[in-house]
């Protein structure tokens, strides 16, 4: 005769994930290099963004370097690398999200205490990568002026996920009638707070202050420690 | 679409805790899920039954727990539940919150096995 009983478990789902995202994080501590995890739907910009951040950053005298997640090209690699900084490719073959452990190891080629910048650039996606921590210290959610106002509503998740938002794309604000106002409060609604910037990679409008965000993130981190 | 990823992960805490136990099967596997969690109980019900194929889970029953989201209102010094994801203000009060308490579970919780 079988017998049925209960047995308590108690454990998170995505416990090896979150598990490997502290230890990169606190990897990332260690060496002193500042991590930003970008996610957004495809299309948003995060390629150009970040093609002409890494550029000014380089400019600036910093010390920057890329992963990038895709689901089978290298061809976003192939552009950042045009910047000058250092771009390695992580091709997920269909996953839709990138993971702690997928991170590892490219992490292992650099020596991270000689950076001071590493992003994270993510598989387009608005839903997946909300849910896996990459280590980083700060998640940038991009939201493009032609992809309508409402979209954080459509996607609280990813933008209650994250700490900055970005509006990118706003030299076409006013052929796609955007309103900024609109983008603002459903920003505000799902994620009270949160700060926004404005911002157009290929004009530069808001350049400056996406940078210097960046540079106050940067200046958040403490400095690598010496190996012990 | 990462349930199926995800599904795997309640599939194999399922199966370890079950193989502790030293139970031969897995009739039903209780999990929570936040509404912030970020995931699709449709399709994560579909991934489960592929998942559980030849591990002692096969066959098992998902449940899921669906939990709400709540903040803290301070003004109110009080516990909210918000009734969606898409307005976080005090349903009293009216006030903005983003300092959320409970919503963003996504565990495992308990399992009923045959021994």
């Amino acid at each position: 005769m079988t017998s049925t009983r209960i047995v308590e478990v108690r454990a998170g789902i995505l416990k090896k994930n979150d598990e490997l995202a502290r230890v990169l994080r606190q990897r990332f501590e260690e060496a002193g290099v500042y991590a930003i995890n970008l996610v957004s739907s495809p299309g948003t910009g995060k390629t150009a963004l970040l093609e002409t951040t890494m550029r000014e950053l380089i400019a600036g005298g910093a010390r920057v370097a890329a992963l990038v997640g895709d689901l089978e090209t290298d061809n976003d690699a192939q552009r950042l690398t045009r910047s000058g900084a250092d771009v390695k490719q992580i091709n997920t073959h269909g996953r839709c999200h990138l993971e702690a452990e997928m991170l590892n190891e490219f992490l292992d080629a650099w020596d991270l205490s000689q950076l001071d910048y590493l992003f994270i650039e993510n598989v387009g996606n608005l839903v997946c990568p909300s849910s896996y921590d990459l280590g980083e210290a700060t998640r940038v959610v991009l939201l493009s002026v032609t992809e309508g106002e409402d979209k954080p509503l459509k996607y609280p998740t990813i933008f209650n996920s994250a700490d900055v938002a970005l509006i990118t794309k706003m030299d076409l604000a006013i052929p796609c009638d955007f309103d900024a106002a609109a983008a603002h409060a459903a920003i505000q609604s799902v994620r009270p707070g949160m700060r926004v910037i404005e911002l157009s990679s290929k004009t530069g409008v808001g350049m400056t202050e996406w940078l210097d965000a960046l540079a106050e993130g940067r200046r958040r981190t403490p400095a690598a420690r010496p190996a012990a | 679409m990462h349930e199926l990823g995800l599904a795997r992960g309640i599939v194999d805490l399922a199966n370890a805790s079950a193989s502790e136990a030293l139970a031969s099967r897995v009739t039903i596997v209780n999990v929570q899920v936040g509404r912030l969690a970020g995931v699709e109980a449709g399709a994560l019900l579909f991934c489960f039954d592929i998942a559980a194929e030849g591990t002692r889970v096969e066959g098992a029953r998902l449940v899921i727990e669906d939990v709400s989201v709540a903040v803290w209102c301070i003004p109110c010094d009080a516990l909210r539940e918000l009734p969606g994801i898409q307005r976080f203000r005090c349903p009293v009060c009216d006030t903005p919150s983003g300092d959320i308490r409970r919503g963003k579970e996504l565990e495992v919780t308990s399992i009923e096995v045959e021994s």
